[in-house]
């Protein structure tokens, strides 16, 4: 009875389609770091800044991840580290999407010089490398999370606004564009009421695929030290300077926040996946 | 007669792409899908145009509309030249006239339920706000026979077959009420056992609000059921004209005689005198010279090689394209 209740809307989400294990298995990996994040207070048994004599502990049961050169409970970083880089993620993504998706709907739509103008100048920052382009802004804006977001959102722009844009082409000439035309509505409502709709599931999944990279470029950009400051728990800091000691033989240093990257990156990619394969079949 | 639209000379050219060469020399050419067509529609008239796929008819529709620009040519609508419009007077007028699409799986929006498609039209031309709206589009779903009407409204076309989709697609159109309809092939994707009551709905709409209708169809059978007069078209041309029944029943041009000729009937009484064209539709980017059924037609002669026939009335109200008429 409560099973059912449970679980009947979770099978309406997951349903049996396709990709339905990677959905479920990138969500299970999401949720879980999103519940770390949430209740780090909790999860954590140390303090992750407090600095003890119990130096460069191999996992135990005292230290599950070990501790760091400074004594630090590499788990409870870990944990508290989740916090930092969902929230520069998914600031940078808002920023990227607020501006990436309006930009490409009006281009677009309209088309002509204003679309040929925007197309260039979003080809050209696309043609970057994400990652130096990301570094550069964040260098020049000096380290902070706030920044690396404003930065990570400058270099997915672009994604949005390519893949809006030319789905708007698509959907412009599809025949309940020019159904709302006929009605009399005015360019605001049908780029809002008709076509964006239509949009939702290309955004999805652009969305998760987008985090996904987004993830491994704040990765990259705390190794370089230019989010947070120390002693800020947070991932790709202390992959840098565990890298430091890991020909000394203390894996755990690197291993334990590069498994967290990898993982929750794979997890956001698995989620795109399985929705652009399940969008692309229901178009059928 | 009160008319409710006249359309004078309209064209509707398409630019061809042309290669490197061409564009160089400066050379353009045209799809003319429509080439200089004329006709009326009365108040409450259903007018047919009929003609095979490829011969402009849709391109006409939409083009009285403005859903495609027209290349030249007048459309009086209730006294006004629909095609000197601004972009805005142009909206405002849409109120008036409305289209029914022939593919009611792609003129709904997917994610749009069918009742805020049908209430929709009313808010954008501030008829009515949005509980109003929503109460018009609940009497409009009953007028069409989607009921229950409350569980109807909130449905996405997916739930709902074609011939349902048709006849939301018809509320949306006649929400408005509007004076001026234009129904593109609106039965064609219907199945044939639906088609006789959309017909009807199209029928009951006409009577009660006065509708003047411009029925677009590929089918005869259709157009002699619906239809008060009937052109029919070739080539982006009208080439025969008049009562739908006489036209019909006893065509006068070789092209409509060879159309009437085709059609399958399940109940065909009489052989009448059989026309069969040679060979296939000639391209609409470079039409025969002279009559454009000249290549095609088993009765032509010289004349109808070098000279255009003009549209003549043969009888009153009749009018046929042809030199032998």
């Amino acid at each position: 009875m409560l099973s059912s209740i449970i679980l009947k809307p979770v099978k309406a989400i997951f349903g049996n389609r396709p990709g339905r294990g990677f959905l479920i298995a990138g969500t299970i990996i999401v949720l879980a770091v999103v519940i770390m994040a949430i209740f780090a207070p909790f999860i954590a048994p140390y303090n992750p800044t407090a600095i003890s004599s119990d130096t460069f502990s191999p996992p135990c049961w005292k230290h599950i991840m070990g501790t760091n050169r400074l004594g630090q409970d590499v788990f409870s970083r870990i944990v508290w580290g989740s916090r930092i880089i969902l929230y520069v993620v998914l600031v940078a993504t808002a920023f990227s999407m607020v501006l990436g998706i309006p930009v490409g709907l009006v281009s677009g739509y309209y088309g002509g010089k204003l679309d040929r103008v925007l197309s260039t100048v979003m080809d050209s920052i696309y043609a970057f490398p994400a990652l130096i382009l990301a570094i550069v802004i964040a260098v020049v804006l000096g380290p902070s999370p706030m920044n690396a977001a404003v930065a990570i959102a400058f270099v997915y722009v672009p994604t949005y606004f390519r893949m809006i844009r030319g789905q708007t082409l698509s959907l412009k000439g599809q025949l309940f564009v020019e159904a709302a035309k006929a009605i009399g509505a005015r360019d605001r409502e049908i780029m809002l009421k008709y076509i964006l709709p239509n949009l939702i599931p290309t955004i999805l999944v652009v969305f998760s695929l987008s985090v996904a990279d987004a993830i491994l470029t704040e990765a990259g950009l705390s190794f370089l030290g230019l989010s947070v400051t120390p002693p800020t728990p947070d991932w790709g800091y202390d992959l840098r300077v565990g890298q430091a000691f890991f020909l000394d033989g203390y894996w755990w240093l690197v291993f334990f926040p590069g498994l967290m990257i990898m993982l929750l990156a794979m997890a956001f990619a698995l989620i795109g996946e399985a929705l652009s394969e399940r969008t692309s079949t229901s178009a059928r | 007669m009160p008319e409710m639209l006249e359309v004078r000379n309209l064209k509707t050219y398409f630019p061809v792409r042309v290669g490197i060469l061409d564009s160089l020399r400066g050379k353009k050419y045209f799809v003319k899908a429509v080439d200089g067509i004329s006709f009326s529609i009365d108040r409450g008239e259903i007018f047919g145009l009929i003609g095979e796929s490829g011969c402009g008819k849709t391109t006409a529709g939409r083009s009285v509309l403005r859903l495609v620009e027209p290349t030249g040519g007048e459309v009086i609508f209730d006294g006004v030249d629909v095609l000197k419009l601004g972009k805005e007077e142009l909206r405002r007028i849409r109120r008036r006239m409305q289209i029914i699409f022939q593919d009611p799986y792609a003129s709904l929006s997917p994610r749009m339920k069918i009742g805020e498609a049908i209430a929709h039209p009313l808010i954008i031309h501030g008829i009515a706000d949005r509980r109003e709206a929503r109460e018009i589009a609940l009497r409009m779903l009953k007028r069409v026979g989607l009921t229950p009407e409350e569980e109807y409204y909130d449905r996405y076309p997916n739930q709902l077959s074609g011939g349902q989709r048709q006849r939301v697609a018809i509320a949306r159109a006649m929400a408005l009420k509007p004076d001026f309809v234009v129904a593109d092939e609106a039965v064609s994707m219907i199945d044939v056992s639906m088609r006789a009551s959309i017909l009807e709905l199209l029928e009951e709409f006409r009577r009660d609000y006065r509708l003047s209708m411009l029925f677009i169809t590929h089918d005869i059978a259709v157009a002699r059921l619906i239809a008060d007069r009937t052109a029919v078209m070739y080539l982006g041309k009208i080439v025969e004209l008049g009562k739908t029944r006489r036209l019909i029943d006893n065509p006068i041009h070789p092209y409509t005689k060879a159309l009437v000729n085709a059609a399958p009937s399940i109940t065909r009484r009489e052989r009448r005198e059989k026309v069969k064209l040679r060979g296939e539709v000639p391209n609409a980017v470079n039409p025969p010279k002279g009559c454009r059924l000249s290549n095609r037609c088993p009765f032509a002669t010289d004349i109808c090689r070098t000279k255009e026939p003009e549209l003549r009335e043969v009888e009153s109200g009749h009018f046929v394209a042809c030199h032998l008429a």
